[in-house]
């Protein structure tokens, strides 16, 4: 549902990974840790445009804690720009301005005092292409921890990754080999690993099915719905049928407005808006 | 939870300040390479200078009297060699790109080829002199020719001018050929019109730069017998004659300060001679990326 | 339809193209021809053998009693070469992370041009820096006893003169590797200096191997600035402090010189010239192989 808030002032997107930023984390608890119980990231009225082109209109979203929020609609509509701005993946391109806020953890991720770096390592993302890093399995799981200053075990955080991403078994005896080396859907699920391993507090995923085939696809979407156990997932998808099996809410997006957001069984059955009627009677799209 | 403090200890602070630090070496050392560059091009200029005089241009160098010795033979050495160089190993270089761009089929040969043609752009310069002096200096009883050095310096900078060629060429997109082609034009009337003409630029820039690199070198010639000290200007193809950058090395060779000067004041004439080229070569680059509209 | 005149014309220009993509093979086979035609004459003589040759410790081709021991003299171009790789690559890799990385565009307009420039200085000059100011000003400076002659300046000059290729070369190289690895390093909470080092260099690395092989090449085949800055004394020694000689100095020393045609030392530049020749081939060749894998990789 859309509501009807005033957006803040329009304020700039801090330099791309202006690498002398202070270094305040998102979260830390002098800041106030009060997260409302429900929703872990909220939008109010936030804008993303390149240069004179407006990729995201006034979109206030409320990301409950814990569950699978899907975010669909036709292509360009802008799910993946909104996606990229949770975790500030869009400071890298030029030209970029956000306004509007967007809250994590009772503070506005585009403010000037958040440290993008620490902020991504509490939102993980998924891509839509597999992109495991040339290294073996076992350096892709624990590059994040590593990086990270993992205190604890790091084989045993590697393994716990790996069975949570449902690859184990697959490639408990290859460790030491290329990741390159697994098909398409295990490095997907390698991805996934990856990004676990880190335990972030919600995991982003922009189309993580659509370069693997319905059984790799199968498998992932079964692995969504477990993950949701520990972590929230916001998840980017043009496939509307797996969007109704996989999500619990589900959000429509077309040309850049959020149309309409609801429990997802209530937006595939009864939805409250024309436009999403037709996009889900795949009248367009 | 998740994201627990507990488990990670991310050091944001010390990890970003290692970033800025290795921003600030960069830039450090890059300033540092700049800085010391500039110094030295200042102490050459300070050293050298005062001996730089239309004279100094105009005169022959004499082992027997540095104060009045000049650059004049070394120049026009130069000037002749690099001159025959060039219309020897221009045309020949862009003829070859031709051909193994537009022309040759994709076969073991044409790889053999282009195999062929990267590992002579990586021989050093002074086997080229020595090939040079067996096949030009004795084989072909050209002497310590202009010649000589000309043709030995030619297949130096061959290789050079054939790659960046086939740069050039390859840069062109292909719609330019096939609108050539769907008029009814031949293979070499579109290449011609169509190909060479947006090409040039970037072949120019090439050739430039490898003829910049042929006036600095002096082992090819020295193998192939180029003089030093001599009080004459080439006048034909089979005079000898000696080369800026030889000359150079000897005055650097001789202890006494006075030659160190005349080194210096050759190093500037010949510096004189090769910023203008790389400059032209450059603006060229900018030139055409600006303005091209593919 | 062209005419009979035009086809004729057509396959005349295509023949004389190949005519001149050919020169280079005659290049090459004039090259190999003429060192093995010498070497041969040179290995013809009683005293010398190629394993004497190769194996020799002493070179003194001119003093009684001779001899042609040829280590010294790769003993010195090695010298000279790897002092000039260690103190090159680092920086060259560094500059080339800066470049693509780091480098905001005005100021990587600005310093790809400077280190174009660096490569154009010709190397003569490069000896004259080496003997005037790196000599006394800074190595005499840190160890008084180093000789005005030695194999340390000489491989800071080559460094300074091979950072540009191989900042060049390892910058196409980082850039060739997707921009997607880099997207799933930064989701990982890297900062940039991470995705740079430990993301983008390894991915790049057999790309930074071909080109620290290439530079390797050029850096032994050096002449003029080395033959300036280290000195004509074949020696075998580690010692980078001493006056060494390198492969490519003897060859020039020779040919400074009034050697006759058809003897000994007119004969050894050829041996010494093949040797030369070889080693920065083979250098050459795997580099390239390298790098094809690299770009079959990426591309």
């Amino acid at each position: 549902m859309v509501s009807v808030v005033e957006p803040k002032t329009a304020r700039d997107v801090p330099p791309p990974e202006p690498f002398l930023a202070p270094p305040i984390a998102c979260s830390r608890s002098d800041l106030g840790v009060t997260s409302s119980a429900d929703s872990v990231i909220r939008t109010e009225g936030l804008g993303i445009h390149y240069g004179h082109f407006t990729a995201v209109r006034d979109v206030t979203l409320s990301i409950p804690r814990n569950q699978v929020t899907a975010i669909i609609g036709p292509s360009g509509c802008g799910k993946s720009t909104l996606l990229r701005a949770i975790n500030r993946m869009n400071d890298f391109i030029p030209n970029v301005r956000t306004t509007g806020r967007l809250i994590y953890r009772d503070l506005d991720v585009y403010d000037s005092r958040c440290d993008a770096v620490d902020l991504r390592r509490r939102i993980g993302m998924v891509f839509q292409k597999p992109n495991p890093f040339p290294k073996s399995i076992y350096r892709n799981v624990a590059w994040g921890a590593v990086i990270n200053g993992y205190r604890g075990d790091i084989d045993e955080l590697v393994e716990r990754s790996l069975r949570q991403a449902a690859l184990w078994d697959e490639v408990k005896d290859k460790l030491r080999e290329s990741a390159l080396a697994l098909s398409g859907g295990q490095q997907q699920r390698l991805c996934i690993a990856r990004a676990i391993a880190l335990m972030p507090d919600v995991v982003l995923m922009d189309e993580p099915c659509s370069a693997l085939d319905p059984i790799a696809t199968a498998r992932i979407e079964d692995l969504i719905d477990s993950l949701k156990r520990q972590f929230t997932v916001v998840l980017v998808t043009h496939n509307m049928q797996q969007a109704a099996r996989v999500s619990d809410r589900t959000a429509f997006m077309y040309m850049g407005e959020l149309v309409e957001v609801d429990a997802t069984n209530v937006i595939f059955t009864r939805p409250g808006k024309k436009r999403t009627q037709d996009y889900i009677t795949g009248r367009f799209g | 939870m998740n994201g627990d403090e507990g488990m990670f200890a991310p050091n944001l602070r010390g990890r970003r300040r290692k970033g800025a630090l290795f921003a600030a070496i960069c830039l450090v050392m890059t300033l540092l390479g700049l800085g010391v560059l500039a110094v030295l091009l200042v102490s050459v200029a300070d050293l050298g200078a005062h001996r730089l005089s239309w004279g100094f241009l105009t005169r022959y160098p004499s082992r027997l009297a540095p104060e009045s010795s000049g650059i004049k033979s070394a120049i026009w050495g130069t000037t002749w060699v690099i001159g025959l160089t060039g219309l020897t190993a221009v045309p020949l270089g862009i003829a070859a790109a031709i051909h193994l761009q537009e022309y040759a089929l994709r076969n073991r040969i044409t790889r053999f080829i282009e195999l062929n043609i990267a590992n002579l752009a990586g021989v050093p310069s002074i086997v080229y002199g020595i090939l040079g002096l067996a096949m030009f200096t004795r084989m072909m009883h050209l002497g310590r020719s202009v010649l000589a050095g000309a043709l030995t310096l030619a297949l130096l900078v061959l290789p050079v001018i054939i790659i960046a060629s086939r740069e050039a060429l390859a840069a062109v997109p292909d719609s330019f050929r096939y609108a050539a082609y769907a008029l009814g034009a031949t293979r070499w009337q579109t290449i011609w019109s169509h190909v060479l003409p947006p090409a040039l630029p970037g072949i120019m820039t090439g050739v430039i730069l490898a003829l910049s690199r042929a006036i600095g070198e002096a082992a090819p010639l020295i193998m192939i017998g180029a003089l030093t000290y001599i009080a004459f200007v080439p006048e034909g193809l089979r005079d000898d004659f000696t080369a800026m950058p030889i000359q150079i090395y000897n005055w650097v060779e001789e202890p006494e300060q006075v030659f160190r000067e005349l080194a210096a004041a050759g190093i500037l004439v010949l510096l004189g001679m090769l910023f203008p080229l790389n400059a032209l070569a450059i603006g060229i680059r900018a030139w055409h990326q600006r303005r091209k509209t593919w | 339809m062209p005419t009979n005149a035009a086809k004729v014309r057509e396959g005349a220009i295509r023949y004389l193209l190949m005519a001149c993509a050919s020169v280079s093979i005659v290049t090459t086979i004039g090259i190999i021809w003429t060192l093995a035609v010498e070497s041969y004459h040179f290995f013809k003589h009683e005293e010398i053998s190629v394993l004497g040759f190769l194996t020799g410790t002493r070179w003194a081709p001119l003093l009684e009693p001779r001899d042609f021991g040829v280590l010294p003299l790769v003993c010195g171009t090695f010298l000279v070469g790897a002092g000039a790789l260690v103190l090159a690559v680092p920086v060259g890799i560094c500059a080339a992370i800066f470049l693509s990385e780091y480098a905001k565009p005005g100021f990587r307009g600005f310093l790809k041009p400077m280190l174009e420039i660096l490569a154009g200085i010709p190397t003569v000059v490069y000896g004259y820096f080496a003997l005037m100011f790196v000599t006394p000003y800074l190595l005499q400076w840190l160890r008084p006893q180093t000789e005005i002659f030695n194999a340390a300046s000489a491989a800071i000059v080559v460094a300074v003169m091979i950072i540009p290729t191989i900042a060049s070369l390892c910058d196409d190289a980082f850039r060739s590797v997707p921009g997607t690895l880099r997207e799933a390093a930064y989701a990982l909470s890297a900062t940039k200096l991470e995705v740079s080092a430990r993301v983008v260099v390894p991915a790049a690395m057999s790309g930074v191997v071909a080109a620290t092989l290439l530079a390797f090449a050029r850096a032994i085949g050096e002449t003029m600035a080395v033959a300036l800055a280290a000195g004509a004394t074949p020696k075998l020694t580690l010692n980078p402090f001493e006056s060494v000689m390198t492969m490519t100095a003897y060859i020039v020393q020779v040919s400074l010189g009034d050697t006759p045609h058809g003897t000994i030392e007119y004969q050894s530049i050829f041996a010494v010239g093949m040797l030369l020749f070889l080693v920065t081939l083979v250098f050459n060749i795997i580099s390239q192989q390298v790098l094809r894998r690299f770009r079959e990789v990426y591309e």
